[in-house]
C-alpha cells in the first residue's frame, strides 16, 4: 500500500507504528482512572450527592481496565512473548512498568475495594439464590460469609483504606501511561513534563462524562428517576475538571507557540493541515469549548430539570468524543510529521485487519458486554427497590 | 594471451582491487575475539560520498533487509544560499539506486550517509521494556529477535529513524554495524563497497585505528548533538543544514 508523503521522511518513518489500538490504550485507560476518581469522591471526600453513582463506576472501572491490555496485546508483534515484560522487565523503560502498575491497579486497588463493597450483597445472594447463582455468589465469597456489624465495620474501614490508595493509584496508572509518551525525548510532539498531568486531568474527564452518561443511560433502561441532584454534582465537577484539562493544554500550547523551537514550524503546519479536523474542530471546539460552555450555561442560568439533563447528555457525549480526539491526535499526530521536521506521512487505517478500524470498535463494545455482565451479577443500583434483598437477612451482632 | 603495455595499463586498477580483495581475505575465526578490546564507530566523510548507493545495495544484500526497510541509505541535501533551515532533501528508494541529475543549478548539492549511531547512551534501548535491544559491550546497539516483543517503542525512541518492524521477523530491526563481520576481523558491508571510502569503520578503543588522527585533524560532527544519545557515527563535511 503506497502511503502518500509530503516533503521529506526518513525511509524508515513512513510507515506508521503505532496505530488506533494504542489511541485506545490511554484513552480506556482514561476512563478507568477518571471512573474511579469519580467514586472516590463519594468515599473519601463524602460528596453524598455522587453516591448514586459510586458502585456503578467502580464497576465501569473494572469493565474497562480489564480491556485496557488488549489493544496492547494485539498490536504486539510477538503477543506470545508479552509475558516476559512481568518475568525480566527492564527497569530503565516506562513501558516495562505496565504489567505491575496494571497489576497493581486491578488486584490491589479495584478488585479488592469493589470485593469489599459488595461483600455484604454477596454473601446475602449466597443465601437466598438457587442453583447456578447461588453457587457463582458462592465463590465470590471467598470464603468469607460472615455478616457481623465488626465485619461490617471492618469492610467499611478496609475499602476506606483502599480508596485512599486507590486515589494516587488511578493518578498513577493514568500519569504513567503520559510518561510513556511524554518521555520520548526524540518526538517533540510528545515530549513534555505536562504530558502526565495533562493525561491525568483529560482521564478524570473522560471518566466523569462516561460515569455521567452511563448513570443517566442506566436509569433511562431502568425506567427510574434520575437524581437530578447528583447529575447537578457531576455536572459541575466535570466543567472544573475539563477547565483544569483545558488549562493545561493550552498552556503548553503557549509555551511552544512562545518557544517556537525547531520543531515549531512543522508542528504548526500539522496542525493547520492534516490534524486540523481531530484536533481543531473535533477536539478544541467540539469536544472541549463546547462541553464547557454548555456546562457553564446550566451554572450561570436556571433550567428546568429536563433541559438541564439534555445539556449534560449532549455535554457528556461530546467530551467523551473530544478526549478520544485527543487520544488520537497525541498518538496519531505525534508520527505523521518527521523527526527531520521537513515532511508529513498519512495514516491508513484497515477495516478487517488486527489493527483496523473493526477490532477498535469491537475492543470499544467489549467494556460495555463487560460492564453488563457485571451489573448483572453485581447490582450497582442503590434505590430502594435493588437493595431490599440486601436488607431481608438481618446482620448478625457482633460476637 | 599478449599483454601489451596498454592492456596493463588498464588491468592494474582491476587487479589492486582483486588484491584488496584477497587481503581482506576469508573471515578471520572469531575465538580471539574480545569485546572488552573494542568500541565501534564509524567515520563518515561527507565529502566524499557521491551518492551511488553501493552501500545500501551491499547492506541490503548482506543483512538481508526486505525491499521498503533501510539499514543504512544516503540522502541528498539541496541548500540553496541561506535557506540552511529549508533545505531540499530527498531519498528515493534510500537512494538504494542513486539519484537522477539535479536538474537545479542554484544552491549545493551533497550526499548525506545515514545509519544507527549505535549511541552509547542510546534512547532505543533505554525504553525496551524487555531488554532486548542492547548495547553489546564492544558498543554496537543489536536487537535479539528472539526476544524483542515487536512493541515499536524503540522506534517511536530513535532520534534519527534508524529502525524498523521487519514484516518477516514482526520485530525491531536495525544496522547491526555488521556485527558477524567485524567480530571476525571484516569491515562493515557498507565500508567494504564504498567505491571513495566515504565509510570508514573505527574502532574508537583500539589506539593505533587512524579514526583519532583524523579526528584531532578534522571538524567532526555528529547528528542532532542536543539529543545527547552519543552517538558514535562521526561526519566529516557537515553542513548545518543535515538533520
Amino acid at each position: 500500500m503506497q502511503i502518500p508523503v509530503q516533503g521529506f521522511m526518513y525511509p524508515n518513518e513512513v510507515e506508521l507504528q503505532w496505530s488506533v489500538l494504542i489511541v485506545l490504550y490511554p484513552f480506556i485507560t482514561g476512563l478507568v482512572a477518571g471512573a474511579f476518581i469519580l467514586a472516590s469522591l463519594e468515599r473519601v471526600f463524602r460528596v453524598e450527592a455522587v453516591k448514586p453513582t459510586y458502585r456503578l463506576a467502580l464497576l465501569t472501572a473494572l469493565s474497562f481496565l480489564l480491556v485496557a491490555p488488549l489493544p496492547l496485546q494485539l498490536h504486539l508483534g510477538h503477543p506470545e512473548r508479552s509475558l516476559e515484560m512481568y518475568l525480566t522487565p527492564h527497569r530503565s523503560s516506562a513501558m516495562a512498568m505496565f504489567g505491575f502498575v496494571y497489576l497493581w491497579y486491578l488486584m490491589a486497588v479495584l478488585l479488592l475495594e469493589i470485593w469489599l463493597d459488595y461483600r455484604c450483597d454477596i454473601v446475602v445472594k449466597s443465601k437466598t439464590e438457587k442453583g447456578l447463582p447461588r453457587l457463582i455468589y458462592k465463590i465470590l465469597t471467598l470464603g468469607s460469609d460472615v455478616l457481623t456489624e465488626r465485619s461490617l465495620r471492618i469492610d467499611e474501614r478496609l475499602g476506606y483504606f483502599i480508596t485512599l490508595i486507590g486515589i494516587p493509584s488511578a493518578f498513577l496508572l493514568h500519569g504513567y501511561v503520559g510518561f510513556i509518551f511524554g518521555s520520548v525525548k526524540a518526538n517533540r510532539w510528545w515530549s513534555s513534563p505536562l504530558m502526565p498531568i495533562v493525561f491525568i486531568f483529560s482521564a478524570m474527564v473522560s471518566g466523569i462524562a462516561a460515569v455521567m452518561l452511563l448513570y443517566m443511560l442506566s436509569s433511562r433502561l431502568r425506567r427510574q428517576q434520575i437524581d437530578i441532584r447528583c447529575l447537578d454534582k457531576i455536572a459541575q465537577d466535570l466543567m472544573y475538571t475539563f477547565i483544569i484539562d483545558f488549562s493545561l493544554e493550552m498552556l503548553d500550547l503557549l509555551q511552544r507557540i512562545y518557544e517556537a523551537d525547531e520543531s515549531f514550524r512543522s508542528l504548526d503546519f500539522m496542525v493547520h493541515t492534516r490534524l486540523w479536523t481531530s484536533q481543531v474542530i473535533v477536539q478544541i471546539l467540539l469536544g472541549t469549548l463546547t462541553p464547557i460552555a454548555l456546562l457553564g450555561l446550566t451554572q450561570l442560568f436556571s433550567f428546568t430539570d429536563s433541559v438541564r439533563k439534555r445539556i449534560y447528555a449532549l455535554a457528556g457525549c461530546l467530551t467523551v468524543i473530544g478526549i478520544f480526539a485527543m487520544r488520537w491526535n497525541v498518538v496519531i499526530g505525534g508520527q505523521l510529521f518527521s523527526k527531520s521536521f521537513l515532511g508529513y506521512t498519512s495514516y491508513k487505517m484497515g477495516f478487517a485487519t488486527r489493527e483496523g478500524l473493526l477490532t477498535a470498535i469491537i475492543l470499544m463494545i467489549l467494556p460495555f458486554i463487560i460492564l453488563w455482565i457485571l451489573v448483572k451479577i453485581l447490582p450497582p443500583w442503590t434505590d430502594a427497590e435493588s437493595i431490599s434483598a440486601s436488607e431481608e437477612i438481618p446482620v448478625h451482632a457482633a460476637s | 594471451m599478449d599483454i601489451t603495455r596498454r592492456r596493463l595499463l588498464a588491468l592494474l586498477p582491476a587487479a589492486a582491487v582483486a588484491w584488496e580483495f584477497v587481503r581482506a581475505g576469508t573471515p578471520e575465526l572469531s575465538p580471539n575475539y574480545k569485546t572488552s578490546d573494542h568500541w565501534w564507530g564509524m567515520l563518515i566523510d561527507i565529502t566524499e560520498c557521491i551518492g551511488c548507493g553501493s552501500c545500501v545495495r551491499a547492506c541490503a544484500q548482506e543483512n538481508d533487509v526486505p525491499e521498503g526497510y533501510y539499514r543504512t541509505w544516503i540522502e541528498r541535501y539541496h541548500v540553496t544560499d541561506y535557506a540552511i533551515e529549508r533545505p531540499h532533501v530527498e531519498s528515493p528508494n534510500g537512494g538504494k539506486d542513486g539519484f537522477p541529475l539535479d536538474q537545479d543549478p542554484s544552491g549545493k548539492n551533497f550526499f548525506v550517509p545515514k545509519l544507527c549511531n549505535h549511541c552509547a547512551d542510546s534512547p532505543c534501548t533505554q525504553v525496551c521494556p524487555v531488554g532486548a535491544t542492547f548495547v553489546s559491550p564492544d558498543g554496537v546497539v543489536l536487537v535479539d529477535k528472539n526476544y524483542c516483543l515487536g512493541c515499536r517503542y524503540c522506534v517511536q525512541a530513535c532520534p534519527y529513524g534508524c529502525r524498523f518492524i521487519n514484516p518477516k521477523t514482526n520485530t525491531a530491526d536495525k544496522c547491526t554495524l555488521c556485527y558477524h563481520r567485524i567480530t571476525k576481523g571484516l569491515t562493515t558491508a557498507c565500508a567494504e563497497v564504498c567505491p571513495t571510502g566515504a565509510r570508514q569503520l573505527a574502532d574508537l578503543k583500539n589506539p593505533k585505528d587512524p579514526i583519532h588522527e583524523y579526528l584531532r585533524t578534522h571538524s567532526v560532527q555528529i547528528l542532532k548533538p542536543h539529543m545527547a544519545t552519543g552517538a558514535k557515527v562521526f561526519y566529516n563535511g557537515m553542513d548545518g543544514s543535515v538533520r
